[in-house]
């Protein structure tokens, strides 16, 4: 009676294949990231010191660190951010809380998901001709940060929205019941609930910024700029476009040089990335209903 | 714009009505929930209202404090009377909300501290003073209950408490908006027997300043609480009376005591 029939034998066949076959598909997955950060590591690690980081490039690049570029890259990430978080964070509290559900809202949503599939490079091409040419920034950190930041708009806002609409409706419905408005329930209840996904959505796209290379460089990254910037206006130096340059551009660069800089900017994402996860985790234990 | 006459009105001496609702018809979108519903709440009373599910209950009372104004698609027509006073006409919406506590079904101990859940509505309406918030908090607390429990942790997230403790909190939040009318919507159906017993022992000292509405599927509760009942069915107001007298079997419709005996709902 309890004997496994012809048939039962063959479904249990097909589960071992297919989570076999499943398991593997995620091993896949895994290689490239092992091998690309073993390869930076074993390659890039022994260039990496404190000279090297925080040195100008000399000699045509073939020699000294990367300071200005590490910099660059700072400043352009906390402009494109300034830009951004706030625009962002607004339009969907907006979107969230305030907008009826109507086609100029949908319509809204639908440009919202179509500049997230726009290619980086027309964003590049757009900046230059809003930024660069009509707004008359030029090739600045400014022109580039604000390029950077339309293109990361999008994924400020749907993290926020994400997170919004994770608040329970009966805390808004509670709070209206006793006479609050929606920005005082807003400003008391959701958003305050709402900050650890939205400050872990802010902090990728701090990762994903900081690695972009087409849009800046039209718009504000320069080939070779041996000084720091002093203003908004100056042009800079990036991490992602200076590792592009010195592969692909000048000629005897030394091998372990690209590494090393190819190791600080995965580094300074992963450090981002689990900046964010600690933050998360940190909310998430005082945060609880 | 002074209210017409109780339907309910035996005599004159009889004080007026705290709450006036006439043809008061209820729309989301093609689906009526309550149509054409007349009734009258006396001061200092507690109605009950029962009935089956999707009776139009709990739209009855998002309408007394306009919250079809934030509910997409809810559409109100008829008349609600608050003190004689047609609520479309308090240009002012949060101050009509702040005098309408709400308890809901399920307890909400929004993600503040104890404290900060009971002073919210009086910050809300202004008062700031920590001395003023405090005797606020404390008092709203003791009414509801709640005092001796948590008067040692009130910076404990109010939605850490026990479901039971969150439901009394809901009801201290409700009364920090020193309100004329308390709204409950099915309070005990997340509460033990426990709780629900004390809670109800609270509303019966609240009946001596408040008048209370009393949404509940518990026929036994609704006999055990209220001075007059009414019944909807359908988005219908079958019938409203005296609660012994319905309970008597004395209706005047038939569905009442069927749904009373048991024979339906």
């Amino acid at each position: 009676m309890f004997q496994a029939s012809e048939h039962n034998l063959r479904s249990k066949r097909r589960e071992a294949l297919f989570r076999t076959l499943f398991a593997l598909m995620t091993l896949v997955l895994i290689v490239p990231v092992v091998v690309i950060i073993g390869t930076l590591v074993v390659k890039g690690a022994p260039v990496i010191s404190f000279e090297f980081l925080f040195t100008d490039p000399i000699n045509g690049m073939t020699e000294g660190g990367i300071f200005p570029a590490l910099i660059g890259t700072v400043w352009l990430v906390a402009v494109a951010l300034l830009v951004s978080v706030p625009l962002g964070v607004a339009a969907a509290v907006y979107l969230s809380e305030f907008a009826p559900d109507n086609w100029f809202t949908r319509l809204i949503n639908l440009a919202i998901i179509n500049l997230a599939g726009v290619p980086s490079i027309v964003h590049a091409l757009f900046g230059v001709g809003a930024f660069v040419l009509f707004f008359r920034f030029g090739t600045s950190i400014l022109a580039a940060s604000l390029t950077l930041a339309i293109m990361t708009l999008p994924v400020v806002i749907v993290a926020t929205l994400e997170s919004l609409r994770a608040v329970p409706l009966a805390f808004r419905e509670a709070c209206w019941n006793m006479g609050a408005t929606r920005w005082q329930t807003i400003r008391l209840v959701v958003l305050p609930n709402a900050v650890s996904g939205i400050l872990t959505g802010i902090i990728l796209e701090v990762s994903r910024t900081s690695g972009e290379t087409a849009p800046i460089m039209f718009t504000g990254a320069a080939f070779f700029l041996p000084y720091l910037p002093e203003s908004v206006f100056d042009q800079t130096m990036a991490l992602s476009l200076h590792l592009f340059v010195m592969t692909t551009q000048v000629p005897g660069v030394p091998e372990h040089l690209p590494y090393g800089v190819a190791l600080v900017l995965i580094g300074l994402v992963l450090a981002m990335n689990a900046l964010s996860i600690a933050f998360r985790v940190y909310l998430r234990q005082r945060k609880k209903w | 714009m002074a209210p017409p006459p109780s339907r309910t009105g035996k005599n004159l001496a009889e004080p007026p009505a705290k709450v006036h609702v006439r043809n008061l018809s209820i729309r989301y979108g093609s689906h009526t929930a309550l149509s054409d519903v007349t009734l009258s709440v006396a001061e200092r009373e507690i109605l009950g209202i029962f009935g089956p599910a999707n009776g139009g209950k709990t739209s009855f009372l998002k309408a007394l404090n306009r919250m079809d104004m934030f509910t997409p698609g809810m559409r109100v027509r008829g008349e609600i009377f608050i003190n004689g006073r047609d609520i479309r006409r308090w240009r002012n919406v949060y101050a009509l909300r702040r005098r309408i506590g709400v308890v809901f079904p399920l307890p909400v101990g929004l993600p503040l501290s104890v404290y900060d859940n009971v002073a919210l509505a009086p910050r809300l309406a202004g008062i700031q003073k920590k001395q003023d918030l405090d005797v606020i908090v404390e008092s709203c607390l003791t009414r509801a209950a709640l005092w001796d429990e948590v008067k040692d942790r009130l910076d404990t997230l109010g939605s850490l408490l026990s479901g039971g403790q969150q439901q009394r909190l809901t009801i201290a939040r409700a009364l920090s908006q020193n309100p004329e009318l308390l709204v409950l919507d099915e309070f005990s159906i997340a509460v033990d027997p426990v709780t629900t017993m004390r809670i109800e022992d609270i509303l019966k000292e609240l009946r001596r300043e408040i008048t209370i509405i009393l949404v509940t599927n518990l026929t036994a509760q609704a006999r055990r609480l209220a001075d007059r009942c009414a019944f909807f069915l359908s988005g219908r107001c079958i019938e409203i009376g005296e609660t012994e007298s319905i309970f008597s079997g004395a209706t005047k419709d038939e569905r009442t005591r069927d749904y009373l005996t048991g024979r339906f709902g």
